[in-house]
Formats: C-alpha cells, sequence, structure tokens
C-alpha cells in the first residue's frame, strides 16, 4: 500500500519536474535556434531545426557600429572581473577582522553591516550618481566596480564560512611562527578561503555582469557601455526595422558566457548557494 | 584563543580596525553620503525645466505631498502585484519540489540535474532574458505562430498590449528567474532538519502530507520568512524585466511601470527633489524589512539563553541562508 502511493507520487513528482525543466530550458532553445537564422526564416515561423546563418549573423553584429558588442563584452569583463576580486577579497578581510579579533566596535560593526545585508542600492543612486558626477567618474567604469569593496552579502558567507571552517589555533600558530597580521591573513587564511572565495567570486561576477539598473544611470558613451546597456539600446531602438537574427545573437552573445562557465561549474555553484552547511 | 593576555588584546585590536577600515570607508563613500544627500535633496524643489535648472529651493514636504497625489500609490500597487504573480507560483512549487526531493520515500534520480536546469534562469542577465521574451511573445514571434498553427488562437494575441497579458509575462520571467533559488535553500532547511524526526513520523504512520504540514513546514519557517522578505525586497526592486520588456514606458497604460522605474524616470529627467521622495520611502520600506530579516538570521539577539542548545543547529541555518543573501542582495 505505501509502496504504491509512493510510486504513484513518483511518477508525479517526474511529470512536474520535466514540465518546469522544459520550461526553463525551451527558451533557450528557441534562442539558440533562432540565433542560427536568418530575418526571413526568423519572420517565417518557428523551426526546431536550426538554420545555416549563424556566422552571418555573427558577423553582423560583430560589424554593425551602433552596437559596439565586442567593446561591450570588453567592459562587462573588466567591470565583473574587478567587481569579482575586489569583493571577495575585501570582504575576507572583513569578516576576518571581525572574527579573529576582539575590539571594541567590533559588536557594533557587525550589527551594522547586517542591518544594511539586503539594502538595496536603488535607495541611495540619486546621491550616488551625483557623487560620481562630483567625482569627475561620471561616464567611466571606475563607479562600477569600486563599491563591490563593500559588499555585505559577501562578507556575510565569508564570516558564516570561517566561523565553520577557520580554527584560531591557526593564526595564532602562526603568530607565533613571527608571521605578521596581513601576511597570516594573506598566506594562510585567503588559502583556506579558496572554497568560498569561488564561489562568491562567481556569484559577484554574475551579478555584475548582469546589472543594468547603475551602469544605465553612468555610462553614456557608446564606448563604455556594458552588455545590459546594449541590450537596452536594442529595445528603444525601432524594433520592427531589425534584422531579428541579429537581436537573437546579441541576446546570445550577452548570455553565453554565464551560460558556459554554469555548465562547467554547476555542480559547484549549487552546491556554493548553501556551501556552508555542507561544509559543517 | 580569543582569551589572548591583556597586552596581547590591546595590540591586535588594532589589526582588527585595521581589516574591517576598507569596507567602511567604501561604504561611506558609495553607500552612506550618497544615501544622506538623497535623503537631504527630497526636501527641496530641485528639477529641470527645460535646459534651466530649478532650485534647489527648501520646500519642506511638498515633493512627498506631490508624491502621493501623483500616480506613485498606482505604480506601488503594480510592483505588489507583479512581485504577487511571480512568488506565489515561485514559493508553492519551490515547496513542493523541496519536499520531493528530500523524500526518501520518493527514488528520483537525476536529482542534480534538475537542480541545474531550475537554477539556471537565476543566473540569466534579466534584460536580456526580458529582450527574448519580447522577442518570442511579440504578435508576429515564435509563441503567436505556435498559439495560431495549432488552432489555439485565431489570431495573434498581443500579449503586451493586454494588462495582465504583459502584468503576467513579467510574473512568469519572475517566478522562472527565481523558483530554483528559492527550492535550493528550501531543500538546504529541510535536510537541516534532524532525520530522527522524519523517522519517528514514519513509525507513527505519518502520510506524506501530513508530515509535510506538521513537521516540515513548522522546522522551516524561519527560513520561509526569510525567503519572503528577501523576496519582497527585491520584488520591490523589480527594473531590468519590465524596464526592457516595455522599453521603460510600463505599456500598457502604465499598468507594469514599477516603483522603480518611476525613479528612474526621474532620474532621467534630473527631477531630484522627486526622485529623493521615492527613495525616502523606498528606503523606510526597506529598512523595516532589513530589521526582520536581521532578526531571522540572528535569533540569539532575542533568545540569547536557547542560543548554546541550539548553537550548532542555528550555525547551519545561518551558513545555509548565508548563500541565499547573497544570491538575492
Amino acid at each position: 500500500m505505501e509502496k504504491r502511493t509512493s510510486y504513484g507520487r513518483t511518477i508525479l513528482a517526474y511529470v512536474v519536474l520535466i514540465i518546469l525543466a522544459f520550461l526553463c530550458l525551451f527558451f533557450f532553445y528557441i534562442l539558440i535556434i533562432n540565433a542560427t537564422r536568418n530575418h526571413a526564416q526568423i519572420q517565417q515561423g518557428f523551426s526546431f531545426l536550426p538554420g545555416k546563418s549563424f556566422w552571418v549573423n555573427l558577423h553582423n553584429v560583430m560589424n554593425d557600429a551602433n552596437i559596439p558588442v565586442m567593446s561591450g563584452i570588453k567592459n562587462s569583463l573588466i567591470v565583473s572581473g574587478a567587481a569579482a576580486i575586489l569583493a571577495t577579497y575585501f570582504s575576507s578581510l572583513t569578516a576576518y577582522g571581525l572574527y579573529a579579533y576582539d575590539f571594541k566596535l567590533k559588536r557594533p560593526a557587525f550589527i551594522f553591516i547586517m542591518l544594511i545585508l539586503v539594502m538595496p542600492t536603488q535607495v541611495s543612486a540619486l546621491g550616488f550618481v551625483r557623487l560620481v558626477t562630483g567625482m569627475g567618474m561620471i561616464n567611466t567604469l571606475w563607479p562600477l566596480f569600486l563599491p563591490s569593496i563593500a559588499a555585505p552579502a559577501v562578507f556575510y558567507f565569508m564570516y558564516s564560512y570561517m566561523q565553520s571552517t577557520l580554527p584560531l589555533d591557526l593564526v595564532e600558530a602562526a603568530r607565533i611562527d613571527g608571521s605578521s597580521e596581513f601576511r597570516t591573513f594573506n598566506r594562510i587564511v585567503l588559502p583556506i578561503m579558496k572554497p568560498a572565495i569561488a564561489v562568491q567570486a562567481i556569484f559577484t561576477f554574475v551579478t555584475t555582469w548582469n546589472n543594468f539598473f547603475v551602469p544605465a544611470l553612468i555610462i553614456s558613451d557608446n564606448s563604455k557601455k556594458t552588455m545590459p546597456i546594449l541590450i537596452a539600446a536594442l529595445r528603444s531602438a525601432d524594433f520592427m526595422k531589425f534584422d531579428m537574427g541579429k537581436v537573437y545573437m546579441i541576446i546570445l552573445i550577452a548570455i553565453l558566457p554565464i551560460i558556459i562557465v554554469y555548465l562547467i561549474l554547476s555542480r559547484y555553484i549549487i552546491a556554493g548557494v548553501t556551501l556552508g552547511g555542507v561544509k559543517e | 584563543m580569543k582569551r589572548l593576555g591583556k597586552r596581547d588584546e590591546i595590540s591586535y585590536a588594532k589589526w582588527g580596525y585595521i581589516f574591517i577600515l576598507p569596507f567602511f570607508i567604501a561604504f561611506f563613500i558609495f553607500q552612506l553620503i550618497p544615501m544622506i544627500s538623497t535623503f537631504y535633496y527630497s526636501f527641496f524643489e530641485y528639477y529641470r525645466s527645460g535646459l534651466t535648472i530649478i532650485g534647489p529651493n527648501p520646500v519642506g514636504l511638498e515633493n512627498y505631498q506631490a508624491l502621493f497625489q501623483s500616480d506613485f500609490p498606482k505604480y506601488m500597487g503594480n510592483t505588489v502585484i507583479m512581485w504577487l504573480l511571480g512568488f506565489i507560483p515561485q514559493i508553492i512549487i519551490s515547496l513542493v519540489l523541496a519536499a520531493w526531493f528530500t523524500d526518501v520515500r520518493l527514488r528520483i534520480h537525476g536529482k542534480q540535474f534538475f537542480k541545474a536546469v531550475i537554477y539556471m534562469p537565476n543566473l540569466i542577465m534579466a534584460s536580456a532574458f526580458a529582450m527574448l521574451f519580447f522577442a518570442l511573445f511579440s504578435p508576429n514571434g515564435p509563441v503567436n505562430a505556435f498559439l495560431v498553427s495549432s488552432g489555439i488562437s485565431a489570431e495573434p494575441f498581443r500579449f503586451l498590449t493586454s494588462v495582465w497579458g504583459a502584468r503576467g509575462l513579467v510574473g512568469l520571467m519572475n517566478f522562472l528567474m527565481w523558483f530554483g533559488n528559492t527550492t535550493i535553500l528550501l531543500m538546504a532547511a529541510v535536510m537541516g532538519i534532524s532525520p530522527a524526526l522524519f523517522e519517528a513520523a514514519e513509525l507513527d504512520g505519518c502520510s506524506s502530507t501530513q508530515t509535510f504540514f506538521k513537521i516540515t513546514l513548522p522546522m522551516i519557517r524561519p527560513i520561509l520568512v526569510y525567503v519572503l522578505i528577501t523576496s519582497m525586497i527585491g520584488g520591490l526592486q523589480m527594473f531590468d524585466v519590465p524596464q526592457i520588456l516595455t522599453n521603460g514606458k510600463g505599456t500598457p497604460d502604465r499598468t507594469t511601470e514599477t516603483v522603480i522605474m518611476f525613479l528612474n524616470n526621474h532620474l532621467y529627467s534630473k527631477n531630484f527633489g522627486m526622485a529623493g521622495a521615492i527613495s525616502v520611502i523606498l528606503f523606510i520600506i526597506c529598512a523595516i524589512l532589513c530589521l526582520v530579516v536581521y532578526f531571522v538570521l540572528n535569533p540569539e539577539d532575542e533568545k540569547a539563553q536557547r542560543r548554546r542548545k541550539r548553537g550548532k543547529e542555528l550555525k547551519k541555518k545561518q551558513a545555509a541562508r548565508a548563500g541565499a543573501a547573497e544570491g538575492r542582495a
């Protein structure tokens, strides 16, 4: 009796899972197919088979002066890479400072970061744009990654990870060996934090790569635009006149780097969502 | 090792400050100062009319009055509606999937594959995803081609000129982007429950449904609250998807215009007074939600005495939530 009900529920579970998986994958399947077809074919309707226009579309996208995709990728890579490095390094440093040392403002500092953990940046966007303008950094890439030095969510992850994996005896041993505090952090603590750093670097990279709101306010120069702004420009252009093969190709280019990284590292990324718990 | 000699403590405390300094400097420059100036401008008449800048002249609370007489409440309503359209299916599906994935009585193969697939949309650039949906659901796009050729609809359905079509698309995209993430979080929470509880329930003859409602749900309540609140904060920030989908116009008839799209319009038209007022209201709402998150993540502040007993469990849960906090921030 018990076994039969479980059997039925297993089938139900599979059906639901397959439908959901189909929903998640099918849109990307259409995207990839349509990126390989030319405008006329796309207008004729959908096909499950890829066309032969992949290279033509790619060539058209690369040579469109209005949508500088190559510089868009380059800018996005610079901003996301720098943000990932800054966020993980300084968050680890902050977490270590609060984890390994005792000082008067330790608890207030911790509570403060926890309070701003999920505060959206949008609430200070107005002041941010004015400040950046005042600093002469408007229309540059700097303001897109420098704020990552203060990343409360990354800090919290690092702090939780340290609690479960970093014994303070190790720090003490390094001290006895005469290692300076900075050296201890860089040579002993950081290597132990590697798994957490890798996961958070990926997440920060992805978030920054996808970020649209702030870059759209800061960047106006075509050559400094990141990928999301280029996508938005595509949407605001007269859509009907567009070569749809090109549109699909640009969308594909914008999300492909992340998909490739995800295909290779999905196991670690998913584990990373709950990494500390696994480590315990 | 925190119990160092008094002399040592003094000499090492300095390093604590040095190590946390960069974070706080960056925070003060890039977040706190902007926030203060944002709040400051909310009390000023300060906008651009043509090429001339009017103000800043102090006007007290006039911006706030004007804000509530404008369409702001309507945009707030739009945001809440579109958030609910995504969140309700998201939380239901995620709970069901988390229960299934962790149920030992079900033997689901390929869990890793399914998890990988349903989490993927969370990493996709929201603006590119919205652009893709715009192309797919346009009157001559593949979805309408399918609807017409299969006979479901006689003529192409104009999703973006229908109020519930457009809102539904935004909800659908939010659902697709977040249900995988929520599922993984809830799964971690369920797996954190002591297996002894489930074994006892099974011995007592509980059905799967009973186990779910009487054990699983109450045990994961803190993380459910966490998911709800962070999702609300994420929902308040809803921007990329409706902005790209409707080209920033909130069509049809501004029924998909969100609060952040409204803020964005004021920032572009350099109406700083009104933009400031919107930001302050957003800040107040988010600050309340942030407080809830704080108490969910730091329950020891409320019940310090119970902390020792459950210390280990707490740590586990906190670590699991750290991943969540990261994803949603």
